[in-house]
């Protein structure tokens, strides 16, 4: 089991999620975070002072699903979030050591399964 | 030297000024009636009470912006109402209402017209200074341009209010205006009845904005790959709803004003007539908000207000206190059809086409149905309306005079835009509406909280001394505000 965390434009996010669906993969988790990296700053110029804005705005997804499945999650982030410009974010791969379904108490991989009809499911 | 010459060009227009204004001379001689007096402050408080119409816009419009497009409506407003006037001043005012059938031509920068009473010779009917009646005619104006900007939030290039700002105040907006209520050949051949404005302000508005919105297309992200509308909500509702009031009570100096009179005592049922107007509109709308869409929708409640009075403002001098709950309502349930209906193709964030468009057409044509013989006799204009007289003959003038007026403001506007659309550009980039037209245009937020966190915003230490070098090497040239 491993968890995908990246870090992502905006924009990026519906692209992405709606790929993840359709490939079976509804479930996962986002926050609206706030970063620097390489990507310049915004420099607000109030009444001629100005004051410089270092940590800009990213969504984060995290998404933890079986082995097999990571590459296809990273492929799927990697493909709609880049524009080539500084500030496309990163994704990280981290390992999981144990995961319940609450409502049924199942563990392990059996609450990660893929759902391949998840997309026609939401539509309904 | 170089200040010689504006210096010069400056007082070339200011003497003449102070040596001809009837009104000076008036005051001097002790000739100035009463009723000079009485009017005039009747017409600068209906102008005022017009004028802070320009702060309602300001919030209707951003409240349905989102929060990263708040601040720019401020500088739009502002702007928009100081090169107005100027320009209303110079040469606006007398295309407006100077006398001529295709357009006035007496009047330019308010000297040298000669007697007030021959060279504005609609408003002779008003011994109000001219001042005065200008002031009243350019905060019409700045509220008919303001209607043209509610189809272009959150994406529109901030210079082209400028440069349109300047065709609309001194042309577009004093020639067709000049035909409808400034005694052009469709008021004074035709007998085309529009009150205070419903097709000469807001359907020229309206029309504007129609123009601009077919060049610029709709925001980022309105419309899904297939095609089909999605909801971009507003970030404020109860600004909204400060600026639907404000608005309201805008419409007390707008249609009551119209009758440059006090002295008559005719203002007061115009403002009866307003008043019941919006009342059915925002029920109707309401209703109609509740069967259409099973809500009830805050938004059209407002669009119903304003819709509503929209509507009543041609027909408000010309027919009896009960005609205006029939013209409200409908205005009311056309409002909500119609933002429904233009939703599907044209991005409209306010529901301007709907609410003054629409509206402005439904109510000019009213006029045909519901126009009470005696008033129309009282103004001089035009003829009974159907229901009196069974006759439609004033209902195909309103008719035709929405037409004109229509396809007069849709050519010359969409040419405008279209030649700015080839120079300048209309729209900002995608980038740039991503982050916002606060930040991008102005560099500056209208919620900097949102957008700058806290331990940033508190302003000591907050940029670590390795950020303030130059930046590193990147592997790409490419940057994006967002």
């Amino acid at each position: 089991m491993k968890m995908v965390v990246a870090y992502i434009r905006h924009e990026a996010f519906e692209p992405i999620r709606t790929e993840l669906l359709e490939l079976g993969f509804p479930s996962l988790s986002i926050s609206e975070v706030k970063g620097s990296g390489r990507q310049k700053g915004i420099t607000e110029r109030y009444r001629g002072a100005e004051l410089t804005n270092y940590l800009r705005p990213k969504v984060k997804i995290e998404c933890v699903v079986s082995d097999g499945d990571v590459q296809t999650i990273v492929d799927t982030i990697l493909k709609h979030g880049r524009t080539g410009a500084v500030g496309d974010g990163k994704v990280f791969v981290l390992p999981v050591e144990a995961s319940y379904r609450i409502r049924t108490g199942e563990s392990g991989e059996e609450t990660l399964q893929a759902h391949p009809d998840a997309a026609a499911a939401l539509q309904q | 030297m170089n200040r010689a010459l504006p210096l010069g060009l400056l007082l070339a227009l200011a003497l003449p000024a102070t040596a001809l204004a009837d009104t000076f001379d008036a005051a001097g001689n002790g000739k100035l009636p009463d009723t000079v007096g009485i009017n005039s402050i009747w017409v600068i408080v209906a102008a005022m009470v017009v004028m802070f119409m320009q702060a309602g816009f300001a919030f209707l419009e951003i409240g349905f912006s989102r929060g990263k497009n708040a601040g720019t409506v401020v500088a739009k407003i502002l702007t928009n109402f100081s090169i107005a006037g100027i320009m209303y001043w110079a040469v606006g005012f007398a295309f407006a209402f100077g006398s001529g059938k295709i357009a006035g031509h007496t009047g330019w920068f308010l000297v040298n017209f000669g007697d007030p009473q021959k060279a504005f010779p609609i408003m002779g009917l008003s011994d109000a200074t001219i001042e005065a009646k200008w002031f009243f005619q350019f905060v019409f104006c700045a509220v008919s341009l303001a209607i043209v900007w509610g189809t272009t939030l959150e994406r529109i290039k901030f210079g082209v209010y400028v440069i349109y700002a300047i065709v609309f105040s001194s042309l577009i907006y004093p020639i067709a205006s000049h035909w409808v209520f400034g005694g052009g050949w469709l008021q004074s051949s035709l007998g085309m009845q529009d009150f205070a404005g419903s097709t000469a302000v807001h359907l020229i508005g309206a029309t504007g904005a129609l123009a601009v919105l077919l060049h610029l297309g709709p925001r980022r992200g309105k419309y899904g790959p297939d095609g089909r509308p999605r909801a971009i909500p507003g970030h404020n509702m109860p600004l909204f709803g400060l600026g639907i009031l404000i608005l309201w009570l805008g419409w007390f100096g707008f249609n009551p004003g119209s009758t440059l009179n006090a002295i008559d005592g005719r203002f007061t049922e115009v403002v009866l007539v307003t008043q019941l107007a919006g009342c059915a509109g925002v029920i109707a709308a309401l209703a109609t908000a509740r069967w259409r869409m099973g809500t009830l929708d805050i938004g059209m409640a407002g669009n119903g207000a304003i819709a509503a009075l929209v509507a009543i403002t041609a027909p408000s001098g010309y027919v009896s206190p009960w005609a205006a709950i029939p013209i409200g309502a409908v205005a009311g349930v056309i409002v909500v059809f119609g933002v429904l209906a233009i939703d599907k193709r044209l991005d409209d964030p306010v529901g301007a086409l709907s609410a003054h468009g629409l509206a402005g057409i439904w109510g000019t044509l009213s006029c045909g149905i519901f126009t009470n013989p005696d008033l129309a006799k009282y103004n001089a204009v035009g003829k009974a309306g159907f229901l009196y007289s069974g006759s439609l003959h004033q209902l195909g003038v309103q008719a035709l005079g929405v037409v004109v007026v229509f396809a007069f403001v849709l050519i010359v506007s969409y040419a405008t835009f279209g030649a700015i659309k080839a120079t300048y550009g209309l729209r900002v980039s995608a980038e740039e509406e991503d982050a916002g037209l606060d930040i991008s245009e102005h560099g500056m937020y209208g919620y900097p909280e949102q957008f700058i966190p806290t331990p940033e915003l508190v302003g000591y230490g907050a940029a670590p001394t390795a950020l303030l070098r130059p930046s590193p090497p990147t592997p790409t040239p490419k940057e994006v505000p967002a």
